[in-house]
């Protein structure tokens, strides 16, 4: 059994101006103590994916459609009751920006102990001792429980996040831009160390960023969030190597080439679609070089083209 | 452990640099000063006048002016001002303490419990409290207090019932900002109900405005009583500085021209108000460094 399937998710969003379709027909799957990496412009669904699976969608939004099924079971029709259940047992999130995220007027041990108190019905000390061990494991001096969110680092405070997002053991754990804030060097810190405690706990692993180049080390595979849909998903190696969908090739095309000449990297045209009201046909047409007539009217059919690649583009040479 | 020792060396120092900031605010200081006077005044009163003070005098003893034996003369009953101006201290502070306390706990209920949950029950509650907002509240204690009938309990929960509205509407307001935080968010996704979340992370959150808001409230609610009290909605069993001025009043005091008897109620009233006030707004400035004069 996989450990999470994700079919056909519709997540919608009803604003004042009309519904705003953020996740619109998207599936994926994970087995245990896979990485999958969601990767895509501001805006383009990433994050209401993810948050989706915990059920975690802002009042505005809705889940109109589709399956998401955790460990077997569909979350969708859960009640609140099961979903808390299951919220960081099964499931649990690395918030983005750990600055924010943490109560400034409560010790980083107590947040992370909270949800082994609430979750295992652990005594305080058990707690204690455990919440010890999950500093211990992100690399921070176990003494440093007791302290305040304001005495820690900023990437102490990214770690801290992490082991809260492991105190109850989760199958499934989700890092929504765990390392945007940071500067490049504690980015590596906090990669490494999520790779490690993955491969140790074998843990799943949802990872979303708008940074290829992290996915590329951090992941088994990877899908291309383009305006509310899945464009391209494969491994690792398919999208780096063998990247089918003008929008990957793009995307590739903005970091910079350590080892080529010096070069400006292009960058993509225009800007990500209004959601509201969505272009027709491929959402990405306006900003395809290779865009033709077909492309305006009808919305491309994702087509496998060899092994777990999956493109939806109408390209010929995308297709084959 | 070396860090400890750090850390508790830490807190002292915030410790005094509360209390040097405390200091430093010359409204403070002052607020703190006469306040603490009065509380010591009030503990150890009773071995400062040796009599007892509702004793009633003799004929000869009835409204004397100041002088030797009676420092602030006697009253109508021949009884010592100063002894029971002493008394009366106890239960004005005491009635103001305590229905602060009420007061305190629902408006902080009520404003978290609106804030937090928004909807319907943040519509409801504060509906009831927009009520108890634009009630014109003496009368309302007028009525609670006469159909409760007279007691010093009655008193206290009459004042603390009535006063609330307020800090239910500030705490809200406040709790409305800190529920938008992302740590609120981290909560409900560890699986944390609505009740953990109100008690563990916005109540520490609203509390310095509610520590605020209640020094406030403390100067509000000694007034109520001494207004409940000089109508003659208060407790003749226990003398207050209220009961001491509905007397005066009563007798006819303000017309004889016995101010020893209705002035040190009045000046007292008028002083521990004074002081909440300023130390009210002198921490809601420590606490709220927005607020702070360049």
């Amino acid at each position: 059994m996989k450990l999470l399937e994700v079919n056909n998710l519709k997540t919608y969003f009803k604003t004042s101006k009309g519904m705003l379709k953020a996740v619109d027909d998207v599936s994926f799957d994970l087995e245990h103590g896979e990485a999958l990496g969601l990767v895509g412009e501001s805006g383009c669904g990433k994050t209401t994916s993810a948050l989706s699976i915990a059920r975690l969608l802002p009042k505005e939004g809705r889940i109109v459609g589709g399956q998401i099924l955790l460990d077997g079971r569909d979350v969708i029709p859960a009640p609140e009751s099961e979903l808390r259940r299951r919220r960081w047992t099964d499931v649990s999130i690395i918030f983005q920006g750990a600055m924010n995220a943490l109560n400034p007027v409560m010790t980083v041990g107590k947040q992370i102990s909270e949800a082994i108190v609430l979750h295992e019905k652990a005594s305080e000390a058990d707690a204690l001792r455990k919440t010890k061990d999950l500093l211990e494991l992100v690399e921070i001096p176990s003494d440093r429980y007791k302290h305040y969110p304001h005495e820690f680092s900023g990437g102490m405070k990214q770690r801290a996040m992490i082991a809260m997002a492991l105190a109850c053991d989760p199958k499934l754990i989700i890092g929504d831009e765990p390392t945007t804030a940071l500067d490049v060097m504690i980015q590596a810190q906090i990669l490494n160390l999520l790779e490690r405690l993955r491969r140790e706990l074998s843990m799943g692993m949802i990872l979303i960023t708008h940074d290829l180049a992290i996915l590329g080390e951090t992941c088994d595979k990877i899908a291309v969030m383009y305006a509310g849909k899945i464009v391209e998903t494969g491994s690792v190696k398919d999208i780096f190597e063998d990247a089918r969908h003008p929008y990957t090739k793009r995307l590739i095309g903005c970091f910079p080439n350590v080892k080529g000449p010096k070069a400006v990297p292009d960058g993509i045209e225009g800007f990500p679609p209004n959601l509201l009201d969505p272009p027709g046909g491929c959402a990405f047409h306006p900003r395809c070089e290779f865009a033709r007539d077909l492309c305006q009217v009808q919305t491309p059919e994702s087509v496998n083209v060899g092994g777990k690649h999956i493109v939806a583009c109408h390209l010929k040479e995308a297709r084959q | 452990m070396a860090g400890n020792s750090v850390k508790a060396k830490l807190r002292k120092r915030k410790i005094k640099a509360f209390v040097r900031q405390v200091l430093a605010n010359k409204m403070a200081l002052f607020g703190t000063v006469v306040l603490l006077l009065f509380i010591l005044v009030a503990i150890f009163g009773p071995l400062l006048v040796p009599f007892s003070v509702l004793e009633f005098g003799e004929v000869e003893d009835m409204l004397n002016p100041p002088g030797p034996g009676h420092i602030l003369g006697t009253d109508d009953m021949g009884r010592d001002v100063l002894g029971y101006l002493i008394a009366g201290s106890r239960i004005s502070l005491l009635v103001g303490a305590l229905a602060t306390g009420i007061s305190m706990v629902i408006g902080t209920v009520i404003g978290i419990v609106s804030g937090y949950s928004g909807k319907v029950i943040d519509n409801v509650l504060m509906r009831i409290t927009d009520f108890f907002l634009v009630i014109p509240w003496l009368p309302l204690m007028m009525v609670l207090a006469a159909i409760l009938g007279t007691s010093i309990w009655n008193i206290i929960v009459v004042i603390g019932v009535t006063s609330w509205a307020g800090t239910a509407r500030v705490v809200r307001s406040q709790t409305l900002s800190v529920r938008e935080n992302q740590f609120v968010e981290r909560t409900v996704s560890i699986g944390a109900g609505s009740g953990h979340i109100m008690l563990h992370h916005i109540l520490p959150n609203v509390f310095p405005l509610v520590f605020a808001n209640t020094i406030l409230i403390a100067a509000a609610a000694i007034t109520s009583e001494t207004t409940l009290s000089f109508l003659g909605l208060g407790d003749p069993a226990h003398a207050s500085w209220g009961m001491m001025l509905h007397y005066a009043f009563e007798t006819g005091a303000t017309s004889t021209g016995a101010w020893w008897y209705f002035l040190p109620p009045g000046l007292c009233v008028v002083a521990v108000v004074l002081a909440f006030t300023l130390m009210g707004y002198a921490f809601d400035e420590i606490l709220n460094p927005k607020l702070k004069e360049r």
